[in-house]
């Protein structure tokens, strides 16, 4: 079967015209593939480029060269290439991505930042509420935050509003950049059994781990950022 | 906004005041559900596209043309006076900075609201009344200000009494000149989740002006950013606030104070 995403020869740089327009080369030449039901781990030292890719996987980045080719439901997507809309349907159909951190918006509460996404691929609001409900439970978020805005959350409270957004549509594909950073045990414990659920469930799945307990109990693949390097 | 056909179509819109560009070879597509920023600092054409588009001010060169809700695309220069002034009064909202160029200022919230239902066709007294009524609290504005005029609201009512009036024929397209520009920030927040929920839920599509960035980012699917009239970058919000290329983009998007 052919692989839910494919990345060949992609490089970026950024040009910094406001500092005389130096170029600033991030990764050369990187290929690499993941399967559906296969987790692969980032690994690889600050400034090597793995959250880049990510980015340039869900289209907040462009690249300079290469493809990054997406093949879920029949549809085949180079994301190098796709307009706007076609990438915005594809996060709402078949890329989640969890970041670092929360893009809080003022004022939406706990509750409807993680029912969003599935009330945007159709659920009716109230069904996706119960589910972003139990998803958020299940995460030990306490019911007493669900009904406010996440920007007063703890890092830890944030991030797992984050996984329970990220991880509760059934995604082709996931993004995980850095998913249990902010984690207690009991809670890195949860988000493990979350992604493994999510690969039985035939997600193909690219994770940014450091903690090397976590890398080993999702990871079937390491790719090493080492070899992004656009000097290399 | 899996619909396929754009709502609106723009092509080379092209306008010049005696010698100086108002803006130049204008072009793009706004799909239903989607909502589109124009961005870059004053003097950039921003405001002069969103006036040209809705033709408040005829354009030299190019063509606007919009989906009607028969389903054909229809050139705007081509419709009758009487055609666009439909569009104008219930398929089109519109959103202003200064509250006094969307509202009549001495006339009461409830009449606000009431004129535009009004100019749509409704002619039931209790039915436009209690549709003003259930606007204004969608808009959370105590229903009981009902009877008030918008020059007793604070600035941040007054924009959301606009917001009310714009929707409340069910418009399908939305035009926003800096809707949150020159409130408080926390007045600006409560606004910008407004529009946002209100955007999401009623599935409309949105032309946004702003030179506030933020603004973009939190309503917008894609940016386009003017310089000098013209369209120097676009993409999706992300993409260009994330991944900026162009010398000016990067300069806005750098002169941004962190909060």
């Amino acid at each position: 079967m052919k692989p839910v995403l494919e990345i060949s020869g992609v490089s970026k740089s950024f040009t910094m015209h406001l500092q005389g327009g130096v170029s600033l080369p991030v990764m050369a030449d990187v290929t690499f593939d993941v399967r559906a039901g296969e987790c692969v781990a980032i690994v690889g030292p600050s400034g090597a480029g793995k959250s880049s890719v990510l980015k340039m996987i869900y289209g907040s980045y462009g690249c300079d060269s290469g493809r990054i080719v997406v093949t879920h439901g029949g549809e085949i997507t180079d994301l190098v290439q796709a307009p706007p809309r076609q990438i915005l349907a594809l996060r709402r159909e078949t890329i989640g991505y969890v970041s670092q951190f929360l893009r809080a918006v003022p004022r939406v509460p706990a509750l409807d930042v993680v029912a969003e996404p599935l009330v945007a691929l159709g659920a009716a609001r109230e069904e996706a509420r119960d589910r972003a409900a139990a998803m958020l439970t299940r995460l030990n978020v306490p019911q007493r935050l669900f009904g406010l805005p996440p920007a007063t959350f703890s890092g830890g409270e944030q991030q797992r509003v984050n996984i329970a957004r990220g991880l509760l549509p059934d995604y082709a594909l996931l993004l995980l950049d850095e998913p249990t950073a902010s984690l207690d045990a009991k809670n890195r414990a949860v988000v493990v059994d979350l992604i493994n659920a999510r690969k039985r469930g035939g997600a193909a799945i690219i994770a940014i781990v450091h903690d090397e307990d976590v890398r080993d109990a999702i990871a079937d693949r390491i790719v090493d950022a080492a070899h992004f390097s656009a000097a290399a | 906004m899996t619909d396929d056909a754009p709502l609106l179509s723009v092509r080379g819109v092209t306008k010049w005041y005696g010698r100086r560009l108002g803006c130049r070879d204008v072009g793009f597509d706004l799909y239903p559900g989607e909502v589109i920023a124009i961005v870059g600092e004053s003097g950039s054409g921003k405001s002069t596209l969103l006036r040209l588009l809705t033709r408040q001010a005829d354009i030299d060169a190019g063509t606007v043309s919009y989906r009607m809700r028969d389903g054909s695309l229809r050139d705007l220069s081509a419709l009758t006076d009487a055609e666009r002034a439909v569009l104008r009064r219930t398929d089109w909202g519109f959103v202003h900075q200064d509250a006094s160029f969307g509202l009549r200022m001495s006339v009461s919230a409830g009449g606000n609201i009431g004129e535009r239902l009004m100019s749509a066709g409704a002619r039931h007294y209790g039915d436009i009344r209690a549709e003003a009524a259930r606007w204004l609290a969608r808009v959370e504005i105590d229903q009981a200000r009902i009877d008030d005029t918008p020059d007793t609201f604070s600035g941040g009512m007054r924009q959301r009494l606009q917001i009310a009036c714009s929707l409340v024929t069910g418009p399908r397209l939305i035009f926003m000149d800096e809707p949150t520009g020159g409130l408080d920030v926390s007045v600006q927040a409560r606004i910008l989740d407004l529009l946002r929920g209100l955007v999401v839920d009623l599935g409309l599509s949105a032309l946004i002006v702003t030179h506030d960035l933020g603004v973009a980012r939190l309503l917008s699917h894609r940016i386009m950013v003017m310089k000098a009239g013209e369209v120097i970058e676009s993409g999706l919000t992300d993409r260009v606030l994330d991944d900026p290329r162009e010398p000016y983009t990067q300069l806005l998007v750098s002169s941004i104070l962190p909060a």
